[in-house]
């Protein structure tokens, strides 16, 4: 299964203040285990909401709305995509974080996997089933 | 937490450390089997320790502990056995106690290479491949028995038996715990790509049972085949054999249908492949190419794949290419299973005759004689011909060979197929 493991943002990062050479060096370790036990998938910083927009839907109306955004702890400031075999393994694996303190929140959620919309593709996919079967039998 | 909790946490624990703690084992120990035996104890006593006094701050570290103290005492216990020939197999290894480091997180810039030798001695030729699937799941994926036994869907004692087995030809063969050198390098790294690869295909194409595929096989296995990437990243076919298991595995959802029936690659979705694993792959592919491994036998297997990923289309697949570079496996490695997809890929690139004279050809080959993509091939290219009932023919034979329900119903509609108007 894959993770999603969302860094929230802090008043540091929507101040838009870089780490450390000792912070990268820090986190550099903790990604460079993920990546040996084949668990990083990806990873990514984001710049602060500063530097985000929000594009509103209504109806037929799109309004782009600059940021910064108020709601800091709602924001996210970086991510990793996981693969691991369990959630527990994702919570283990979390908790190995360094850097991380006062109160900081890491949320993790389980990517939903394409066979778990089944349901939804059922219909498309017995058309297509038949739509092979119509062409072999055509040639 | 409740006890439950606690279970769960110490069995993620267990899959994150328990290489690496009979890595650490096995090179004190230099017996890969006691080493993992230990590991289990220790285990077995953070199982029952963790749900009372609760789960320690560094679990690795403690399991570490816990399992080297008692390794520690078993070296003892072995010095002050009556054997001479013991004691002096323990001075030749001074390190086991001497150097053996306080603190786990020490151990941390030698067990890379424990790790390695660890996947070598599973993979490790005096065993049958049967074994080394079953040690390297065990050791490397932190599998249990009951989960290794469900995913090749065998009995568990076959599975503890061919444990009990591996770890006893290991011990009796005096198996060096060690990476291999030199000129026995090239087979022995062959060997683990063989073994991993083929638990991918386990999970890829189930060759029993009713289900077409079983991805958390494919999911360990591409575990396995990153984590010995990161291990030995200057072997160029260990990023071939990756490239090619992220780029098949970027179908994998694509090639099943809702209810369960497989799609063949050209009648799949595009959109439903997966596209960070297709970058993962390519950008595999090309460190590959980068070391010089562009002739590697699963290098060129990926390159193939990454043709098809390469097209957003199915007939924009580049076949001329494909065919090509089937020729130059067949040169590497050659097969009968690889010339039958060779003249598959030459069929696409200059018509179904000229696939069919290829794969006639291989009609007498005796290690295809029991395998159903031959006449399904055959079958396919009849049809394309028109020659209907001799494809409905050959495509009957294919499913009465299968050992896979989901295949043999998928065979049988192609046969019923073939004549319908």
């Amino acid at each position: 299964m894959r993770v999603l493991v969302m860094v929230k943002a802090s008043k540091e990062s929507e101040a838009g203040g870089l780490p450390t050479a000792q912070e990268i060096a820090e986190m550099g370790r903790f990604n460079e285990k993920l990546v040996e036990a084949g668990v990083m998938l990806m990873a990514e910083g984001l710049h602060p909401s500063s530097k985000g927009v929000r594009v509103r839907f209504e109806g037929k109306q799109r309004t782009v709305i600059d940021g910064p955004f108020a709601e800091t702890k709602e924001l996210v400031a970086g991510f990793w995509l996981w693969q691991v075999r369990s959630m527990d393994e994702a919570i283990e694996w979390i908790k190995r974080a360094p850097l991380f303190d006062g109160g900081m929140e890491i949320e993790l959620r389980p990517v939903l996997e394409m066979d778990e919309c089944g349901a939804a593709a059922t219909p498309e996919n017995r058309e297509r089933v038949a739509r092979m079967h119509e062409k072999l039998a055509k040639d | 937490m409740t006890t439950a909790d606690t279970h769960r946490t110490i069995e993620a624990v267990w899959k994150i450390e328990a290489p690496r703690l009979i890595a650490g084992l096995a090179r004190m120990l230099r017996d890969v089997g006691q080493a993992e035996d230990l590991a289990q104890e220790a285990l077995v006593v953070a199982l029952e320790r963790w749900p009372v006094d609760g789960v320690p701050d560094n679990p690795g570290a403690w399991l570490m502990t816990t399992a080297r103290r008692r390794a520690i005492d078993l070296i003892r216990h072995h010095r002050m056995r009556d054997d001479k020939q013991a004691a002096l197999d323990y001075e030749l290894q001074p390190d086991a106690m001497t150097h053996a480091p306080d603190h786990a997180d020490a151990l941390d810039d030698d067990i890379g290479d424990d790790l390695l030798r660890l996947i070598f001695t599973a993979c490790h030729p005096v065993l049958t491949r049967e074994m080394q699937v079953a040690l390297t799941l065990r050791m490397l994926g932190g599998l249990t028995t009951p989960e290794i036994a469900r995913a090749f869907l065998v009995p568990e004692p076959t599975i503890a038996q061919r444990i009990v087995r591996a770890k006893r030809v290991l011990a009796e063969k005096q198996v060096p715990f060690e990476v291999p050198r030199g000129e026995e390098l090239a087979p022995r790294l062959a060997s683990v790509l063989e073994v991993i690869y083929l638990i991918f295909n386990e999970g890829y194409t189930a060759t029993s049972g009713d289900d077409w595929a079983r991805p958390a096989l494919c999911e360990e296995a591409l575990r396995l085949g990153r984590v010995l990437a990161g291990l030995a990243p200057r072997e160029p076919e260990v990023h071939g054999l990756v490239a090619l298991m992220e780029i098949q595995a970027s179908r994998l959802h694509a090639r099943i249908a809702a209810d369960g029936a497989p799609i063949l690659l050209l009648d799949q979705d595009r959109s439903r492949w997966d596209r960070l694993l297709i970058r993962r792959g390519l950008a595999a592919l090309e460190r590959a190419e980068q070391l010089g491994g562009a002739d590697g036998n699963y290098a060129l297997q990926a390159a193939i794949a990454a043709c098809h990923v390469r097209a957003l289309h199915a007939e924009d697949t580049d076949w001329k290419r494909i065919a090509a570079l089937y020729a130059r496996l067949a040169e590497v490695a050659p097969s009968p299973i690889v010339e039958l997809n060779r003249a598959v890929a030459v069929s696409m690139a200059e018509g179904p005759e000229a696939g069919l004279r290829l794969v006639d050809a291989l009609q007498k080959e005796r290690a295809l004689a029991q395998y159903h993509l031959l006449p399904s091939v055959r079958g396919d290219l009849l049809c394309k011909l028109g020659r209907r009932e001799e494809a409905r023919a050959e495509f009957e034979r294919a499913a009465a060979m299968t050992g896979n329900a989901r295949e043999s119903e998928f065979l049988r509609q192609r046969a019923e197929a073939c004549v319908e108007r």
